[in-house]
């Protein structure tokens, strides 16, 4: 009895520590970016990094203006949303709403294999296949550009629209639609003016968690967008975002040096975007709740 | 059940232990891309002749391999460019004396789309090119409309080499596209009309047309008598001479044998 109760005491706390290990870790990981990110304000204004319209970080002298890497990562996030929310909200809605249980079972997996793409492969499809098609679709002297890395970038972001929202449509309760059948309403206008608005919160904090995946891609952006560190003032224009210039960059950087410590400070503004990106995501999930309810 | 367990365990431990006793010793190389293909063949010859040696072999840009130079953590650093004054006094402060080993030459080729009719070009154009003063092709004496410059990114040691030797000091124009390694260029270049970029002489296929530079054409004889203008020595950094399995290891490279080598991989020999 006494022994079953410290096994019990003892299984406690070791499953504890597993879930204080990830917060130590995201600690660790955030002490770290601002140890090796905050020296770079050191030499430069944080408004100078910010708002510089220049980023020539290998030549002298540097310059460490990080917005048009910011502008381009937030353009083709706002891209990759234009093209995964109508295409993710609507299989979600298929899905759940209108497709056979059989139909379903068939559908969902292949939706979720999708977010278990290797992004490097997407990006060499991008390379091979959209570019030269959007060049010569639009008679663009080049592929590589924001409108490519929107769409490879959307392709990604749709499985996590999807299958989140997807899970928030059929948990609405079946009594609202019952109750808007018994109106005399159809199945879309039970779907549009129904079941959709009932599942806001789920489909909004889906949308902004999509947009966080493409915000912190990597690879295919690296690849796709042209690299170009210019303000993009539309989508057929290579854009540089602040995952691929970290990603292009690190390696090749003395360590401790102001283009090193820049890098970092790309890092923390990143990490700030996303952060803001799931309070914002919760914040809806939680208002809406409650209206619901 | 345990007894399997306790068999499978003691096999593991019999294992590492000879794992240890078996191992010889160890050599480690980073930094350069454009070394890399050279440091992994010099590597898999040098183990195939010396079977006790394990040598292993990582990329991460020129910049790594001086920085891990200058920290001690690898035996030998490549490098595509040489060490800056920044570096070697860092490395001195280290008490690390910074020692190039030149194992290679590499010629960086312009290259433009094979339906260009441009066949040549001279520094001051290519200067103007890529810093945006010429924006057409027309005015460079080539065909295929707006000019889309490609370039690689900033931070590689091909790019500090095409920057030294052609844009001496002016800026790349802000809207070209910063490509992240040569294979990637090559494409770039292959399926866009109006494009113009610059690869490693050992990255030049049929797909793209490479231009003669200043009247010269980049091939090996012209390379290694740094008559082609866009030229650069490979290096292997060591602390201080090379000594032991490094000197062995830059001995390989630089006998005939790996000269043969450095040539099948696409650059040009020192020797």
């Amino acid at each position: 009895m006494i022994l079953n109760k410290t096994k019990e005491k003892l299984l406690e706390w070791f499953f504890l520590a597993f879930a204080f290990l990830s917060n130590i870790f995201l600690l660790g990981i955030v002490i770290v970016l601002f140890k090796e990110g905050l020296p770079l304000f050191k030499d430069i204004k944080v408004a100078d990094f910010l708002f510089g319209r220049h980023w020539y970080p290998t030549f002298d002298p540097p310059e460490f203006g990080a917005f048009p890497l910011i502008m381009g990562s937030l353009w083709v996030t706002i891209g990759s949303i234009i093209v995964a929310v109508p295409l993710g909200l609507g299989a979600a809605i298929y899905i759940s709403e209108i497709a056979s249980p059989r139909m379903k079972e068939i559908l969902k997996p292949t939706v979720e294999v999708l977010a278990g793409f290797p992004s490097v492969v997407l990006g060499f499809f991008g390379m091979v296949v959209i570019a030269p098609f959007l060049q010569s679709a639009f008679g663009l002297p080049t592929g590589l550009n924001a409108l490519n890395a929107s769409i490879l970038l959307g392709i990604m972001a749709i499985p996590t629209i999807t299958s989140i929202s997807e899970d928030c449509i059929s948990a609405v309760p079946r009594g609202f639609k019952e109750a808007s059948y018994a109106l005399g309403a159809n199945k879309w206008e039970t779907i549009i003016k129904v079941t959709v608005p009932a599942a806001f919160s789920g489909i909004s904090s889906a949308v902004i968690l999509g947009m966080g995946r493409a915000i912190g891609e990597t690879m295919t952006v690296l690849m796709v967008g042209g690299g170009a560190a210019v303000i993009p003032h539309g989508f057929l224009q290579p854009v540089r975002t602040m995952t691929a210039t970290i990603a292009a960059e690190m390696g090749e950087t003395a360590i401790g040096s102001d283009h090193y410590y820049s890098l970092f400070a790309i890092a923390i503004v990143l990490f700030i975007l996303t952060l803001i990106f799931n309070i914002i995501a919760d914040l809806i999930a939680q208002r809406f709740r409650k209206r619901i309810v | 059940m345990k007894k399997i367990i306790k068999t499978i365990c003691l096999l593991g431990l019999v294992g590492l232990l000879a794992g240890n006793l078996t191992a010889g010793q160890k050599l480690t190389l980073s930094g350069s891309t454009t070394v890399l293909p050279i440091a992994q063949k010099g590597a898999e010859d040098f183990m195939k002749a010396n079977p006790s040696v394990d040598v292993s072999v990582r990329g991460g840009g020129s910049g790594v391999g001086i920085q891990a130079i200058v920290d001690g953590t690898v035996d030998i650093g490549d490098s595509s460019r040489a060490a800056k004054a920044k570096e070697i006094a860092t490395a001195r402060g280290k008490g690390v004396t910074m020692f190039a080993n030149i194992i290679a030459k590499d010629g960086i080729c312009v290259i433009v789309n094979k339906a260009n009719n441009i066949n040549s070009i001279n520094l001051d154009t290519l200067k103007k090119i890529y810093s945006g003063e010429i924006l057409k092709w027309s005015d460079a004496g080539g065909s295929g409309g707006s000019l889309v410059v490609v370039s690689r990114d900033s931070s590689s040691g091909t790019f500090e080499v095409f920057n030294e030797k052609v844009l001496k000091g002016s800026k790349v124009r802000e809207d070209a596209l910063m490509l992240a390694s040569n294979q990637a260029v090559l494409t770039t270049v292959a399926s866009t009309p109006g494009a113009i970029g610059y690869v490693g002489l050992g990255y030049v296929t049929d797909e793209i047309k490479a231009l003669v530079v200043n009247g010269i054409t980049a091939n090996k004889e012209t390379v290694i008598s740094g008559k082609y203008p866009i030229s650069r020595p490979l290096y292997m950094y060591t602390n201080g001479d090379p000594k032991g399995l490094a000197k062995q290891f830059i001995d390989y490279i630089m006998s005939p044998e790996g000269q043969k080598m450095v040539e099948d991989q696409g650059f040009v020999a020192v020797k």
